[in-house]
């Protein structure tokens, strides 16, 4: 896999926390597999939009990576939940499911930023640098 | 059945598994079919409902199954880890069948999907008249993939949006 210059923040240095939500256990392995490439530590993992919600509320994540069509409660109704009680929350829909109307959706109700699957590192790298930078996220050293 | 419908779905399979295998992949065969799905290795099935309802069921060898496994998660996996053989397959129907699904709804159809589940019986319902099924059969370096829709068009009307959004 590519090499990528880690992402820390700013304030710390630490490595930036997520929460992987996906009902496939393949793609939340993916996932973290990836966001490892980016120097990044995975909190938390859950597979509907139920656990979605706990998890945030026990690890409070820096980062969700969130899919949308998932059991018991899709990935657009948990985000939007999580942003009612926690405003600041970085929510990034990452689906196979990316027609507008969703994508649109999906913004509409507190996520930050939208990933279609197949993920491309390249493109998910791009968007939790974009979407963490209001954090003064930095991406140290060469590369990417 | 609609060509229109299906050829997002053919355009996914060719760009999903492409991108997955990191190979070209070809469309061996394409044919009608209105008797009972039988399955042929591990298999996916994913319903929509809505504007268009039906099933898609994406089916794959074993043998290919393992190795579309390993190669999209970046480390050797075994025939016996069959659990994450079955993730592997659920994960590319759900990209596949995403990725068609988005380009049929910017089109102007309407229509809910609801998440991959395995296919585990040896085989499914039978067509009926209105949801005949195409199959194709995708021929990769790792061996052949079947992609199985059985897709019924439910309301007139969204054709002609799909006409004037061109």
């Amino acid at each position: 896999m590519e090499k990528f210059a880690p992402v820390t923040r700013s304030e710390d240095g630490q490595p930036v926390r997520y929460l992987i939500v996906d009902d496939s256990v393949f793609a939340r392995k993916n996932l973290a597999r990836m966001v490892e490439t980016f120097g990044g530590q995975v909190v938390g993992e859950a597979g509907d939009g139920v656990s979605a919600i706990s998890e945030y509320e026990r690890v409070t994540p820096d980062i969700v990576l969130m899919d949308i069509t998932m059991p018991q409660m899709e990935g657009i109704e948990a985000a939007e939940k999580i942003v009612r009680d926690h405003p600041s929350a970085r929510i990034v829909m990452v689906s196979s499911v990316g027609y507008q109307e969703n994508i649109v959706a999906a913004l509409q109700r507190g996520a930050r930023h939208f990933v279609q699957k197949p993920v491309k590192p390249e493109v998910l790298y791009e968007v939790i640098k974009y979407v963490m930078r209001d954090e003064g996220t930095t991406a140290r050293g060469a590369g990417a | 059945m609609r060509m229109d419908l299906i050829q997002p779905f053919i355009n996914s399979a060719d760009a999903v598994l492409a991108q997955g295998l990191e190979s070209p992949i070809a469309i061996e065969n394409l044919s009608m079919e209105e008797e009972a799905y039988r399955r042929k290795g591990i298999a996916a099935e994913v319903c929509l409902m809505g504007e268009i309802e039906g099933r898609i069921i994406f089916d794959v060898d074993l043998g290919a199954a393992v190795q579309l496994a390993s190669r999209l998660a970046g480390v050797e996996v075994s025939e016996t880890n069959e659990e994450l053989v079955r993730e592997a397959v659920c994960e590319l129907a759900n990209q596949i069948i995403g990725n068609a699904i988005t380009t049929l709804n910017d089109q102007g159809f309407h229509f809910h999907v609801r998440p991959p589940t395995l296919h585990t019986s040896e085989q499914g319902s039978k067509s009926s008249e209105d949801t005949e099924a195409l199959v194709m059969v995708f021929n990769t370096a790792s061996g052949n993939i079947f992609m199985n829709v059985a897709l019924r068009h439910h309301c007139p009307g969204a054709l002609e949006r799909a006409a004037v959004a061109g």
